[in-house]
């Protein structure tokens, strides 16, 4: 056998994912789809804040959802009832969806007519973070009960999203999360970010949100 | 587990690299992580001796790891601290504009092989 030789290689790990990220960004670009990487805890909303949304804007834009989970179909079931597309991605364990893996969404979803594919990552605030998954936006769902000390602990995740929402607005009397210092925490971390308070319940602020996907969806197609 | 995620990503690399210099025997990896990558050491060498194990280029490869430390700046007075001990907040001043200098990495360095 010959012998070990040392061969530099001084390469981010993260470097290939990056690469394979922007090559799905370029093709989304061209087909004319925007995609949307919504992440949060679990139990944040996700699922029922993407129905609203649906409902609001499906008779103006044609959308497909990809539900990531570790397992099960509960939320795409929950989302092929609003009748649009629909598909379910396992990632099979892991704690996170990575370009690959959104890639492979984006097959089975036939993305070709859809102008709004949002992708719902796993529920968790640390992973999904670190990988870019291709989306040309990322948006983030914290909801009231889970406290507005989040941007402390989860600064990276704050940090890296365009738009932040505030949900369960309408439990606010009932918990001690001020809404006013859960900003200044986040705009420390992310100046440009936007913060739109709602309550995917009551409906109160989706008009904002709403507004924010239509003028990048135009923005995207331009 | 975000390490095993990290580890599929570092075989792949390493599947082009071996191909590039023509080499079929990876009997080391040496990487430099960040302290404030969020990656664990001791799981990504766990995460290592289970995936190494799927590939022949990769079976019998240790993993080494090289710490770095993180290091802050501070924009208000223009000095460096070390992040873990101080976090956001300038220990010199007291400003909490800063940002990260380094360690943040997640980088392979290098490998033996043949």
């Amino acid at each position: 056998m010959s012998e070990f030789k040392v061969i530099e290689i001084k390469k981010n790990i993260l470097e290939d994912n990056d690469r394979e990220a922007d090559k799905l960004r370029g093709e989304l670009k061209n087909e004319g789809t925007f995609l949307l990487n919504l992440m949060s805890s679990p139990g944040s909303g996700k699922t029922t804040t993407l129905v609203r949304t649906i409902e609001a804007l499906k008779d103006e834009m044609r959308i497909g959802v990809m539900e990531a989970d570790i397992d099960s179909d509960v939320d795409a079931d929950t989302i092929a009832k609003t009748g649009v597309k629909a598909v379910q991605i396992h990632t099979g364990g892991m704690c996170h969806l990575d370009a690959d893996m959104t890639r492979q969404g984006i097959e089975s979803l036939e993305t070709g007519d859809v102008d709004l594919a949002i992708l719902e990552n796993v529920g968790n605030l640390v992973c999904p973070a670190e990988f870019d998954t291709g989306a040309v936006k990322n948006a983030m769902i914290l909801s009231v009960p889970e406290g507005d000390d989040k941007p402390l602990k989860y600064p990276l995740m704050f940090s890296i999203c365009d738009v932040l929402l505030i949900n369960k607005t309408d439990v606010l009397p009932y918990f001690d999360f001020d809404i006013e210092a859960c900003k200044e925490r986040v705009k420390k971390l992310n100046p440009k970010i936007q913060i739109i308070p709602i309550s995917s319940r009551t409906g109160e602020g989706m008009d904002a949100w709403y507004d924010w996907l239509r003028s990048e969806v135009a923005e995207w197609k331009r | 587990m975000h390490e095993l995620g990290i580890i599929v990503h570092i075989a792949k690399t390493l599947d082009q690299v071996a191909a590039e210099n023509e080499v079929t025997k990876i009997g080391s990896v040496t990487l430099e992580i960040g302290e404030v990558s969020g990656v664990v050491p001791e799981y990504l060498t766990e995460c290592w001796n289970f995936y190494r194990k799927k590939s022949p280029l990769l079976a019998d490869s240790g993993m080494k790891i090289e710490m770095l430390p993180a290091v802050t700046f501070c924009e208000n007075c223009k000095e460096t601290y070390p992040t873990v001990e101080y976090g956001k907040q300038c220990p010199h001043c007291g400003s909490h504009e800063t940002y990260l200098l380094k360690g943040n990495e997640c980088n392979i360095k290098e490998i033996e092989a043949c």
